[in-house]
């Protein structure tokens, strides 16, 4: 699942990092730092695992107030 | 005069919890340090402090991941009891992550961590914190931290300026903080949060002496506590 600011959020962090590659003479227009979270699920279905990670999303992964999320579910691994 | 018992929690990372606790004993609480596996505060607690440090190397979001440490539940439990919780700092940042009090601390707007005394003004005298401090009053207190910028939408904001959950502002820009927010309490006004550290503003001998305003006020309202159920 990706993590990142909230459309509208300030992000020192993106803002920061716009600032150096602008300096190393990239035409950056906009930077936003985000996160990855590799898991791995135990699910019967990509539907339920799914759900699953939405919800530890809602719970832990992301702070609703601030951030948005995106959930990808990838093949089976069993 | 009894000495009502405070529990200061103890977090892999906390730094600020000895400060606390003999800054607390200085105010008169018998104040005791509880290991966050603890699956409950010790008998007869009347107050809580969540220090400030780094919980869990502030991994995931500052705060995050000490929401589920065993003797949150023991917290939650103790705040709706009507129980005073105070969170300085990192202690701020967890009772926000664990839905204790509004809004989140998110990274300082310029990106620098502040370390110095600021002034904070006392935006709503009366509460459990503040019983000792009059409407307006500008205390000096010193901050120290990277994510202390706290946020909350428009929407939220307003409900909370008109509920009075505001209870402490920066009298100068600090971080970045919506409105120059520094500390807020929750709707029922028995928990707190403030990012400034009261318990390094004790003694007079290492500078200003303000933050023992709101210790005391919060060893006051212990010490009622205490009464209320001996």
């Amino acid at each position: 699942m990706l993590v990142r600011p909230k459309a509208g959020i300030l992000d020192p962090e993106g803002e920061a990092v716009r600032g150096s590659l602008r300096k190393l003479g990239f035409g950056v227009g906009g930077a936003r730092v985000g996160r990855l979270v590799d898991l791995e699920v135990d699910a019967a279905t990509p539907q339920e695992a799914r759900a699953q990670v939405e919800r530890m999303c809602q719970q832990l992964l992301a702070n609703p107030l601030v951030e948005s999320f995106e959930i990808e579910i990838e093949g089976d691994a069993a | 005069m009894i000495q009502p018992r405070v529990a200061v929690l103890r977090f892999p990372g906390s730094n600020d919890d000895r400060d606390a606790v003999w800054a607390l004993g200085a105010l008169g609480a018998d104040a005791r340090l509880v290991w966050h596996a603890e699956e409950e505060l010790p008998e007869g607690t009347a107050a809580v402090v969540l220090p400030g440090g780094f919980s869990y190397g502030d991994y995931l979001r500052c705060g995050a991941l000490a929401r589920s440490a065993n003797v949150m539940d023991a917290v939650r439990a103790f705040a709706a009891d009507g129980g005073p919780v105070l969170g300085i700092c990192n202690g701020f940042q967890i009772l926000c992550e664990a839905g204790l009090l509004p809004g989140v601390l998110r990274r300082n707007r310029d990106l620098e961590f502040v370390c110095r005394d600021v002034a904070v003004r006392v935006e709503r005298a009366g509460t459990l914190l503040t019983s000792r401090c009059a409407d307006g009053q500008l205390l000096t207190i010193p901050v120290k931290h990277g994510e202390g910028c706290w946020y909350a939408d428009e929407e939220l904001v307003e409900e909370l300026e008109a509920a009075g959950q505001i209870v402490l502002r920066y009298a100068e820009d600090c971080n970045g903080s919506v409105r120059d927010v520094a500390g807020v309490c929750n709707e029922t006004g028995n928990v707190f949060g403030l990012m400034p550290h009261p318990e390094h503003a004790v003694d007079p001998l290492l500078g200003p002496a303000d933050g023992a305003l709101l210790l005391a006020a919060l060893v006051d309202a212990a010490r009622e506590r205490a009464l209320a159920a001996a």
